[in-house]
């Protein structure tokens, strides 16, 4: 639990110092906002339609492959862990845990879906 | 009142806090970030519960990779990120009625058990549960088989997902 | 003398004394003196960022055959805090439509992102911040809240360019999040805890040696976390201007540069802990935590130095090619080794040492050229594929 209790500390400090940085310097810098100052940043001229832009559905594919592979990696940590006392038989059993992702991986490749296109 | 109920109290509040606002709020990122709020009052209990790998793992994958997601989710399909209509349909008295009748049943059924007011053993001094985890998941008397099945059921996901996405004749436009 | 042995213990005793000499209890003067213990780090932390500003513009000067800033003090050593009062005093604009509390608290997130990471930094046998039993994915769990500041500011500011270089750069974190992922479980194997702190207590050879080939996946993974070219996806200065962080000036975009810089430096000290062996110097750290935190420092230095070199000769990468390296390449070499390491580590385990640290090394630089070799081949038959049927002429492509 003590752990913990610093890791909380070190979230607090590590919030307090930016908050602090960016406080300061709004107490310290000028305030006279207009509209052109105010306006978005692009390209000198008024901005065309909505900022909100529609994205391609890759990024949703590379997000939920990489979830895939980050839960993996999870499971994967705490047989890491204990390899070193458990033989040959555990490595193996880690082996084909990452081969079947591996293959998961390779279909999606083969689907094209990892393509940027 | 200890300090770790004490702070006990806070998280579950702004867990729920947070948990409350995902569905008032009505702009979808939003709704995301408070969902973020939410996993991490999550990861927060576990962390007061002692299990360390579980609040870590909390944070990595569900605000490291699932909140990703659904903001990524939230920009493809939506123009409109805010929820023009209204935010409760006919059956929202069901809805609650149900709500209600779960909690009391869980409350009635909890009331008689005596395990709530027990204090939980102190965990042997040097217990290593990360190793312990690790251990239970590759030795063939304890979780092998679940440990092989939950890598299928990734790829499996993964399969499906790449199904769902897979449409050939679908030009995707724009950035 | 025992303060040159172990400064940390014997600053907290003496607080301790005085603390609880005025009537405090003593788990409330602990937590005070951790608190107090944690602001020194973060404030030495801020003023060592201040000190990268100066090292990163002098570094980057000097690779373009410049002299960088050489006005302000004795070789321009000043000119970080004329930098800062300049942020201070700037007006700190918020864009109309913009979202305002997201839009605040995303410079906030990234900076804290990059503190929280020195909690397990172990500066020297006796000081290591937090010792987690999962110091390990910590590094990953905090990297975690950065890319969500990132997406945060990129939407907040209500900027396309902002949003597309916030989702650029996030599609890129994550991605080489994976091989990351996959090295970061190499010195968990060779050393069987995910601790930093047990992690360097195991290095009485370096982990480089034994796997050469995780600590160059390592770096390169880094870098790409770290948004830095040649993978500075985000900052496309040509075609984004500059990324996420587009709508930001005075202060705010401070933070996220400060953040940056210090992430860079801190990703150098977690290479030299990972494969480098720390705090660790031929027994030098024994001597005194304050060779140790030097030693830290400096190999801390050398591997911000390696993210810098990188930066400042490579080209920026195009993004499909960026992905498609990661995903068709970085990826599977990753697990590939991964593999390797945890079948070598075991059939190697009764083994003299010599013959285990030359097996694990020639195992790795067996991965690594089957690795190049495929990938050799590969890109001969592309280059075929483009300049079989219609030569074209030879523009930047390379």
């Amino acid at each position: 639990m003590s752990q913990w209790i610093y890791i909380g500390l070190f979230f607090i400090v590590g919030l307090i110092i930016p908050v602090g940085a960016i406080v300061m310097a709004w107490m310290l810098g000028p305030k006279k906002p207009n509209p052109i100052k105010l306006s978005t940043y692009e390209c000198g001229i008024e901005t065309v339609g909505d900022s909100w832009v529609q994205f391609k559905a890759q990024y949703y594919i590379f997000a939920l492959v990489f979830l895939i592979f980050d839960v993996e990696t999870v499971f994967l940590f705490p047989w890491a862990v204990k390899l070193g006392q458990l033989g040959l038989f555990a490595v193996i059993e880690g082996l084909i845990f990452i081969l079947i992702l591996v293959a998961g991986l390779v279909y999606t490749w083969r689907k094209g879906m990892l393509e940027w296109a | 009142m200890t300090g770790e109920q004490i702070t006990f109290l806070i998280v579950a509040l702004v867990t729920l806090g947070s948990g409350l606002m995902v569905v008032t709020t009505r702009n979808l990122v939003h709704a995301a970030l408070w969902l973020v709020a939410t996993l991490f009052g999550v990861a927060v209990t576990y962390a007061l519960l002692h299990a360390s790998f579980l609040a870590v793992v909390q944070v990595v994958v569900y605000i490291g990779a699932i909140a990703i997601l659904f903001i990524f989710a939230v920009m493809l399909t939506r123009k409109d990120m805010r929820d023009q209509g209204p935010q409760m349909n006919r059956n929202w008295w069901f809805g609650a009625l149900l709500a209600v009748l779960t909690f009391g049943g869980l409350y009635f059924l909890l009331q008689g058990w005596t395990g709530l007011s027990k204090t939980a053993a102190a965990l042997p001094s040097g217990f290593d549960a990360v190793g312990e985890l690790g251990n239970a998941l590759v030795s063939p008397d304890a979780y092998v088989l679940p440990f092989e099945v939950a890598s299928v059921l990734l790829v499996a996901a993964l399969v499906g997902a790449v199904y769902v996405a897979f449409n050939p004749h679908s030009g995707n436009s724009g950035k | 003398m025992s303060f040159w042995n172990d400064p940390l213990k014997v600053a907290a005793d003496w607080l301790m004394g005085i603390l609880t000499g005025w009537g405090m209890p003593e788990i409330a003067a602990q937590i005070l003196i951790g608190f107090l213990g944690i602001l020194l780090l973060i404030s030495v932390l801020m003023v060592l960022d201040i000190f990268l500003v100066w090292v990163e513009r002098k570094v980057v000067a000097r690779f373009q055959d410049r002299i960088g800033p050489n006005r302000l003090g004795p070789f321009g050593l000043i000119q970080p805090f004329a930098d800062i009062i300049k942020l201070m005093i700037k007006e700190d604009t918020t864009p109309g439509g913009a979202d305002k509390v997201v839009y605040n608290l995303a410079p906030m997130l990234s900076m804290m992102s990059v503190l929280i990471l020195w909690a397990v930094v172990p500066l020297a046998p006796t000081m290591l911040g937090v010792d987690l039993n999962i110091g390990v994915l910590y590094i990953i769990a905090a990297g975690a809240i950065g890319t969500l500041s990132i997406i945060m500011a990129g939407w907040a500011s209500n900027n396309k360019f902002a949003l597309i270089g916030a989702f650029r750069q996030v599609a890129v974190m994550v991605s080489f999040e994976v091989p990351m992922l996959a090295t970061l479980l190499i010195p968990t194997i060779l050393t069987g805890s995910m601790g930093t702190g047990a992690i360097i207590e195991k290095q009485d050879i370096w982990f480089f040696w034994l796997a050469p080939l995780g600590a160059v996946i390592f770096l390169i993974a880094a870098i790409a976390e770290l948004g830095r070219a040649p993978f500075d996806m985000a900052e496309g200065e040509s075609e984004l201007v500059s990324g996420y962080n587009i709508e930001y000036s005075g202060m705010k975009f401070g933070m996220f540069y400060a953040g940056e810089l210090l992430h860079a430096f801190t990703f150098g000290g977690f290479l030299a802990i990972m494969f480098f062996g720390g705090y660790r110097f031929f027994g030098l750290e024994l001597v005194s935590p304050f060779l140790a935190i030097a030693v830290l420092l400096f190999k801390a230095f050398i591997g911000y130095w390696l993210i810098m070199w990188v930066k400042y000769t490579l080209l920026r990468i195009r993004i499909d090619h960026m992905l498609a390296f990661n995903w068709k390449f970085l990826t599977p070499l990753a697990f590939v080794l991964l593999m390797v390491v945890a079948l070598m580590n075991a059939l190697l385990a009764g083994t003299p040492t010599w013959l285990y640290i030359v097996g694990m090394f020639l195992s790795n630089v067996l991965v690594a050229w089957g690795a190049l070799e495929v990938a050799r081949s590969y890109s001969r038959r592309e280059r075929e594929k483009v300049e079989g049927p219609k030569p074209v002429v030879e523009t930047a492509q390379h």
